[in-house]
């Protein structure tokens, strides 16, 4: 009973603060219904017994993500109304008839895999933490160093992009011409 | 009412249908990263359902290595969107198509 208010509750929520975020015409509430909806996925992970999972998505998504987001768009105009796009049909039949296509097979699937056997059954008898680091650092262990590597590479990737010629503000002057009109005008002064 | 793994699955298309129906809108290369973060996050809901309801840790793996890409993906993209913005002063589409024929 409590898990089926909580479900109703958490699933209202999360597809009216992504309505949000697909919908408004604002860039910050797009970006704050954003971070409320993945707050609110979490609870799902947490009604699933994946205690870690939520943790994670909280963590890494409400904190990190939604972070580099917001400091993102301080370099952006965030503050003018957004304009929306005119698709055209032929591309909104095509995308729409592939999601009503997927719609289906996502709930058929689990009546036609019906005897299904679980590869990596959950331990009895322990967290979910301690289930989840046993499969990872076993199963899953080359993944994971390799998805390691790759959130490695993706950070340099980030500070060797964003990072160059942070002192000097190429938003709002054009060219890198800021220092040489300082200097310029020290000499009509002097 | 029991909760089952269907209303799960349902909740986690309904989601990714408001996900497409963002990136088809949207002309805003930001709202597009949005839209990119909650078609993921309607994945994970549906990896942790079957996960729990199957009995198999391998959902809640994949779902863990769908938020590293998905985090990688973000660091990565805001860095080409911050170097475009100091090139084009806009991170509308329509400044990308540079290559007509």
């Amino acid at each position: 009973m409590f898990e089926a208010i909580a479900f109703y509750l958490f699933a209202f929520l999360t597809i009216a603060m992504f309505y949000i975020t697909v919908m408004s015409k604002h860039a910050l509430y797009a970006m704050t219904a954003l971070a409320a909806g993945m707050i609110f996925i979490s609870a799902f992970f947490f009604m699933l017994g994946a205690d870690f999972l939520g943790a994670v998505q909280i963590i890494v998504y409400s904190g990190a993500v939604m972070a580099l987001y917001a400091f993102g768009m301080m370099f952006f105009d965030s503050t003018r109304e957004l304009k929306e796009k005119t698709t055209p049909s032929l591309l909104v039949f095509g995308l729409g008839g592939m999601a009503a296509l997927m719609t289906v097979i996502i709930v058929a699937a689990p009546i036609v895999s019906n005897n299904m056997t679980a590869a990596y059954p959950i331990v009895e008898g322990v967290g979910n933490t301690q289930a989840v680091g046993m499969v990872l650092f076993t199963k899953y262990l080359i993944p994971f160093e390799v998805a390691a590597v790759m959130l490695l590479v993706a950070m340099i990737s980030g500070i060797v992009l964003a990072g160059k010629k942070m002192d000097v503000s190429l938003t709002l002057v054009e060219d890198d011409d800021l220092p040489q009109t300082d200097k310029e005008n020290k000499k009509a002064e002097s | 009412m029991e909760i089952g793994l269907n209303h799960y699955l349902v909740l986690s298309t309904i989601l990714f249908a408001i996900g497409l129906l963002g990136v088809m809108r949207r002309r805003n290369l930001l709202m597009l990263f949005f839209a990119t973060e909650i078609l993921l996050n309607s994945v994970n809901i549906a990896f942790a359902a079957i996960s729990h309801f199957y009995g198999d840790l391998s959902g809640q793996m994949f779902a863990f290595f769908v938020i590293a890409i998905a985090a990688s993906e973000v660091a990565v993209g805001l860095g080409l969107l911050v170097v475009w913005f100091k090139r084009s002063g806009s991170i509308d589409l329509e400044t990308l198509k540079s290559m007509r024929g």
